[in-house]
């Protein structure tokens, strides 16, 4: 492996045989040699990914309490416990490339990492937890079952995991919504009226378009990603206007129609200016996200250092124990 | 303030007759909350019947550039593989 100090040359080789790798279709793992930019280039996105699973367990939390049923309580409970499951995988593959944890948290405390904007949206009815698991998640598994071949081995298995568990949380939110379109006219609305204001934030969680996008290139020749955003998106609209219809709810976009041409859905253009907003921190929900986050953290920083000092002391305990047994 | 927990491997056996096999990572204080916390983290869908955890330090790997000459040599050793050998048809099942 190349070390400080080592020469030009020995870096163009190892370069060459990266190149190789990817090109092969072979997976780089974490001990592998990889150019700096690469390494850099994931620590950023799998810890923007890992941020986003912990930080989007705030709005989904937020209705555990007031679950309609037993039933509801438990599916919803069981998912937000996976994304914090899921934010521990990723976690994990960032730190194979040589970052510790406490530095990852610590970039998205001081604001330095973002997560996903979709987040800074306020969940404000029941309806919103069958709208979030429908769209969002489902927003989300098209972009991770492409990464599931991402190049990063670690982070293409956590990839893995991941969407297994993903495909409940997407089916438990539709099936919120299948109930609320068969209830009461009120509840009829209520459906309608979440999926109004979840359908535009969720195509933006593909990210700006294609020609926006700054990372996208870099990451696709070193196949990080294998679709570019507007892919992506184009795909999620495809497979979710006719699960919209069969709930009978009208997607609100008044450009929306099948264009026979392409073999894909037309939809109008998106507010991007609103998405750039919410990125620099001016969401609806950014902030309180932020202080809830903080929050967790520091009061639970006194529960940390209690358990290691608890270890550190049952260690000395054991010590002494086995001395004494060698002083009889 | 730093405070790290230590890291920890987890291994996992799927079921009685298999290995166990490495899912990944996680942190903490001590090996009994590091098998609490791979419980909840690794194994939430019956993934397995048992755990390992083995803290990451204590684990020794090869280098990747090493790689050649620790593997490479095998691969011209085809006499190791039972094709290497010609039999006659009427001996079957050898």
């Amino acid at each position: 492996m190349p070390v400080e100090g080592s020469n030009k040359t020995d870096n163009q080789d190892f370069m060459k045989i990266f190149d190789a790798r990817i090109e092969r279709d072979e997976k780089v793992e974490p001990k592998d040699w990889m150019p700096d930019a690469y390494r850099k280039t994931l620590i950023r996105q799998i810890s923007q990914h890992a941020h986003s699973e912990v930080i989007g367990m705030q709005p989904e939390g937020n209705w555990i309490l007031r679950a309609p049923s037993l039933r509801r309580k438990v599916a919803l409970l069981a998912k937000v416990q996976d994304e914090a499951g899921h934010g521990l995988y990723l976690y994990s593959a960032a730190e194979t490339l040589g970052i510790e944890r406490d530095e990852l948290y610590q970039q998205l405390l001081d604001g330095k990492a973002k997560y996903s904007s979709i987040f800074n949206y306020p969940t404000l009815t029941w309806a919103d937890m069958g709208a979030v698991g429908w769209l969002v998640d489902g927003a989300a598994i098209m972009n991770q079952v492409m990464l599931t071949r991402t190049s990063y081995g670690p982070y293409a298995r956590a990839m893995v995991r991941i969407c297994k568990e993903e495909s409940f949380h997407q089916r438990q939110g539709y099936e919120i919504l299948l109930h609320l379109v068969k209830g009461s006219e009120a509840q009829k609305d209520m459906a309608q009226d979440a999926l109004n204001r979840w359908w535009w934030p969720s195509l933006m969680m593909f990210g700006p378009t294609d020609s926006e996008s700054t990372h996208s290139e870099q990451s696709m020749a070193w196949k990080i990603k294998r679709k570019s955003n507007d892919e992506l998106r184009q795909a999620f609209v495809d497979a979710t206007v006719p699960q919209a219809e069969v709930l009978g709810l009208t997607i609100p976009d008044p450009d929306l129609k099948w264009n026979e041409e392409r073999g894909h859905y037309d939809f109008g253009p998106i507010d991007w200016d609103e998405f750039w907003q919410v990125v620099k921190g001016d969401g609806p929900c950014n902030r309180e996200r932020m202080a809830h986050y903080t929050k967790a953290y520091e009061e639970g920083a006194w529960v940390r250092e209690a358990a290691m000092a608890y270890a550190e002391k049952k260690q000395k305990r054991r010590e002494a124990a086995k001395s004494d047994l060698q002083v009889a | 303030m730093k405070n790290n927990w230590p890291i920890w491997e987890v291994f996992i056996r799927s079921k009685n007759g298999l290995s166990h096999k490495h899912v990944g990572s996680l942190h903490a204080a001590d090996a009994e909350m590091a098998i609490e916390n791979a419980r909840d983290v690794y194994t939430r869908r019956t993934e397995g019947v048992s755990l390992w955890v083995v803290e990451s330090k204590n684990i020794t790997a090869s280098a990747p550039t090493d790689a050649d000459a620790l593997f490479e040599p095998a691969a011209n050793k085809i006499y190791r593989h039972p094709t290497f050998y010609n039999l006659p048809d009427e001996v079957k099942h050898m």
